[in-house]
């Protein structure tokens, strides 16, 4: 496999594992935990590695995983004290973790591998030099076999417990009440993500994981109301991003995990601009139409009212609807045009009458008006 | 070194004075953040700092602390107004919007910095000395900066500290009595802002949250006053300041932010146990006694 393939697979297993547990993070607005539980495994990472006595997959993943668990056992704790605002909790505790990691590396470990770059933005790009060799026999890239299995666990986990992981999200009474414990789930997808952020963590850094988990389950969100759908737009986002970035790093000469999570934050940006139901624009766009479909009723039922009376020739005309309803000339000039456009009025010279669908909009503005 | 020593040093003096300096601002500042149970806020638009200063830094070429610190300061407002976008239109949770913000702003910063690094550039301009901070690093002129910077924030504490307290406690009343409380909202922030531009000189982008959480929380343990709090924060950030700049100079490889924030936590600490009446360890005694 080429090199670049590689790197490209990495982070198509990195954002598809994110994605699926990040979903969950976006909708029980869990998205700070995340990058408190990033931040805090540095020293478990730097625990691992001082006694497995040098560099260790599997005693800096042990050492994270640990920390990870002590990270969200202190905020609970501090949250349920009742003494620290949610925020704080988090703010007190990754800020002291990350501190002391930072702290032992720099005093002890000097001329350590794990450099403090790495730790912000990981390096991806070492992916396809990294093999995994077991009883001397190359197994391929050892980033592909640990995110591999990390997003088939992930997968596992969403689609065993999708409907208790749906229903403690979105109605916590009715889960307890059906037996499912929301704390027990809590705990569950507390677990998942700490797992997961070790996993991400040398590949992307421990910042960046946060884009990762979070950004394109955000994007999904805003493109659809349905669960199964967001996970799948989630990944979606998620992987797209990677190989936009990619493309983008490779043309800029930059971090590759920098540029993949700036190309997830251009995807969100899009969303909430342009999404069909939740976006800015279609958003603008529609209160534009109530607010011309008011103007048309103002005009049809303004007609209607003054259609039998003597005056009926003088209320009718152009010029004294604009000062009737205080219009501005290009607006009264649009709102005619358009009437006449939809088929409700008529112009003659000077003149409007309604037809007989605009006599059937004004009798059915009238009638909500006044229910 | 000695204590007398240290006083006398010319890079000693800088540092202490540096750390000292923003231990008491982002103390003061912390306390309406952490009130306001906006603790995170300094976290996230310290984060959002970098690509302001690697922009900067790209524009002008320039490696002067000012023009850094201005692109800081600018992109830590794009990030505020950002975050305020995103919570109210897209309507995704706080929380989220918290995290879309501070991942992606960066992102940003950190595929600039390394475009710059791979360009034979930051290293020269020690960009990525705002990472972690670097006090040691601190100059006679960036003492300056800081000091009007820090006198700038306080003064302006100072002369709108009633109308900052009603916002902080009562903001509908405060609505309802004719306050401008958006554009209150907003000085407050851009306050927070001008502590984390100090803050990213001498503990970094990663580490800010805590000076301004952690003094905030440590001070409410000790008072239900707020004019209190406000002095007490001072002097806890302060004394974790002083306290992380001594100890990185009184030996080798001690970095100075990350000392600073361990000082720090060992004060919450013993505030959140100790302190009367709020204290846990308190609480425990008096419910097993009563």
């Amino acid at each position: 496999m080429s090199a670049f393939a590689v790197i490209v697979l990495t982070g198509v297993l990195l954002s598809a594992s994110c994605a699926l547990i990040g979903c969950f993070l976006v909708l029980r607005r869990m998205a700070m935990m995340a990058d408190a539980i990033s931040h805090a495994i540095l020293p478990g990472l730097v625990a691992g590695y001082f006694l497995a006595q040098g560099p260790s997959a599997l005693a800096g993943f042990a050492g994270a995983a640990l920390a990870a668990v002590v990270t969200v056992t202190l905020v609970e704790a501090l949250r349920n004290s009742g003494q620290v605002g949610d925020q704080s909790a988090i703010g007190i505790v990754f800020p002291a973790m990350f501190a002391l990691g930072v702290f032992i590396t720099s005093r002890y470990y000097e001329d350590v591998h794990l450099d403090t770059d790495a730790v912000l933005y990981g390096n991806i790009e070492f992916a396809p030099f990294d093999m995994l060799i077991v009883n001397g026999i190359n197994l391929g890239p050892q980033s592909l076999w640990m995110l591999g299995a990390l997003t088939l666990l992930n997968l596992g986990f969403v689609t065993l417990f999708y409907k208790e992981l749906k229903l403690a999200t979105f109605d916590p009474e009715l889960a307890a009440v059906m037996g499912f414990s929301p704390a027990l789930i809590h705990y569950a997808l507390m677990l998942m993500l700490s797992v997961t952020t070790v996993g991400a963590f040398t590949a992307v850094g421990a910042i960046l994981v946060v884009a990762f988990l979070i950004v394109p389950a955000a994007t999904a969100y805003l493109l659809t109301d349905d669960l199964k759908r967001m996970i799948g737009l989630a990944v979606l986002a998620g992987v797209l991003s990677v190989v936009i970035g990619f493309l983008f790093a490779l043309a800029l000469d930059a971090s590759v995990a920098g540029a993949m999570a700036t190309a997830a934050g251009v995807l969100f940006t899009l969303a909430v601009l342009l999404s069909p139901s939740k976006g800015l624009l279609s958003r603008r766009r529609q209160l534009q139409q109530q607010r011309q479909q008011v103007i048309l009723e103002n005009l049809v039922v303004h007609l209607l009212n003054h259609e039998h009376i003597a005056a009926e020739s003088h209320e009718a005309e152009v010029t004294h609807l604009r000062s009737e309803l205080r219009w501005s000339p290009a607006l009264a000039q649009r709102t005619i045009r358009q009437a006449e456009r939809a088929g409700l009025v008529e112009q003659h010279g000077d003149r409007l009458t309604l037809t007989e669908a605009g006599r059937a909009l004004a009798r059915q503005a009238q009638t909500r008006a006044e229910r | 070194m000695s204590m007398a020593e240290l006083l006398s040093d010319y890079t000693a003096r800088n540092v202490a004075l540096g750390s000292g300096l923003l231990g008491v601002i982002s103390g003061v500042l912390g306390c309406f953040a952490v009130l306001r149970r906006q603790g995170l806020l300094g976290d996230v638009l310290a984060h959002a700092a970098l690509p302001g200063i690697c922009l900067a830094y790209l524009l002008t070429n320039s490696k002067s602390s000012l023009v850094l610190l201005l692109g800081a300061a600018i992109a830590g407002w794009l990030a505020a107004l950002a975050l305020l976008q995103i919570v109210q239109q897209a309507r995704l949770g706080e929380d989220s919007a918290l995290g879309i913000v501070l991942s992606t702003f960066f992102a940003v910063g950190i595929t600039l910095l390394t475009f710059l690094t791979k360009r034979g550039d930051a290293q020269g301009a020690g960009l990525d000395r705002f990472l972690f901070g670097q006090a040691a690093a601190l100059i006679e002129e960036d003492v300056f900066v800081i000091a009007v910077l820090a006198a700038i924030a306080i003064g302006a504490t100072a002369l709108f500290y009633k109308e900052f307290k009603l916002l902080t406690f009562d903001a509908l009343f405060a609505r309802s009595i004719g306050l401008p409380t958006q554009a209150l909202s907003v000085l407050l922030t851009s306050l927070v802002v001008v502590a984390i531009v100090i803050g990213l000189q001498t503990v970094g982008v990663v580490l800010m949250a805590a000076m301004l959480i952690g003094p905030a929380v440590a001070a409410r343990q000790w008072t239900n006053r707020l004019g209190i709090m406000i002095v007490l924060a001072a002097l806890f950030g302060a004394a974790a300041g002083l306290a992380g700049a001594l100890l990185s100079l009184s030996a080798e490889n001690i970095p100075t932010g990350p000392v600073t924030i361990l000082s720090l936590t060992l004060i919450v600490v013993l505030s959140l146990l100790f302190a009367p009446a709020r204290g846990l360890v308190w609480r425990r005694l008096n419910r097993s006694g009563g």
